[in-house]
């Protein structure tokens, strides 16, 4: 059987993307899919575990309830983008920026 | 053995579509890599044995939050018509963050020994296990996540509509 490694490679890496994509992009939205990466490389690792465990699924089963929270998160966060678009009619996170100072 | 040749195949466009979003510069081109990389992350599951997961990986992704975000995309656009280009900042920083959180998972994983994985067989079907498992052991919180979809998606109702002014 082949090793597990390149797909926790794989997993690293979406992982550092995700926080360079949540760093640098200037829109919320951007910001969003870099979190939706960020999980999905989270949810790559414990696929990937569960194989080393035999007849358990235990690994799978967290994937899942991940994949749940992550819907949420999204739902949430657009709403929130599209109502903070409204009162200040800017999707760039660093210009709302009143409770600074 | 060209079988781990198409896992690599798909990880590879995980991969790169993935760095796509990094470099792209519109919106709407950033949501459609981040689906194509969530379809290769679904193909890996199969590789993985993990039938269930990339089913509910790609009717949740493609189904639900693609719609979403493209709305999202759609009712935060500037100027009706024009593509929402965003602009980097942070551009140095942000790299070496994530080089420097790449560098350590890379060199933690490659000196960690780990155990080989179970040679699973054909036979073997995982979704049934899954069935069996959320209506037994994992009840509680299959419930309780539910309760957590429900209530996000009401309070995200909530929030969006323009007709409360009392946020």
């Amino acid at each position: 059987m082949q090793n597990l490694d390149h797909m926790l490679y794989l997993g690293a890496f979406l992982f550092a993307v995700g926080i360079a994509v949540i760093v640098v992009k200037r829109n919320a939205i951007m910001v969003l899919l870099g979190l939706e990466l960020l999980l999905n490389a989270s949810n790559v690792n414990l696929v990937v575990f569960n194989r080393i465990h035999a007849g358990r699924i235990d690994g799978q089963m967290f994937s899942l309830f991940v994949i749940i929270v992550a819907v949420c998160e999204a739902a949430v966060g657009l709403a929130i983008v599209l109502r903070v678009y409204q009162y200040y009619k800017t999707s760039v996170p660093d210009e709302v920026s009143e409770l600074k100072d | 053995m060209s079988s781990a040749w198409l896992l690599y195949c798909f990880e590879a466009i995980a991969a790169l579509s993935a760095l796509g979003i990094l470099f792209v510069r519109n919106v709407f081109y950033g949501a459609l890599l981040l689906i194509c990389c969530l379809l290769a992350i679904a193909a890996v599951f199969v590789f993985n044995h993990a039938e269930f997961v990339a089913v509910t990986q790609i009717l949740v992704y493609a189904g639900g939050v693609l719609v979403l975000i493209v709305f999202g995309i759609m009712l935060s656009a500037r100027h009706g018509g024009k593509p929402l280009v965003v602009s980097h900042n942070y551009l140095i920083s942000g790299v070496l963050l994530s080089l420097s959180i790449l560098g350590i998972l890379i060199y933690a994983i490659s000196k960690t020994v780990w155990p080989s994985p179970t040679a699973l067989t054909t036979q073997e079907i995982n979704i049934e296990k899954v069935g069996v498992h959320i209506m037994s052991d994992y009840l509680l919180p299959f419930e309780i996540a539910g309760v957590l979809l429900l209530v996000a998606l009401i309070g995200a109702i909530a929030m969006a509509s323009s007709k409360s002014k009392s946020v």
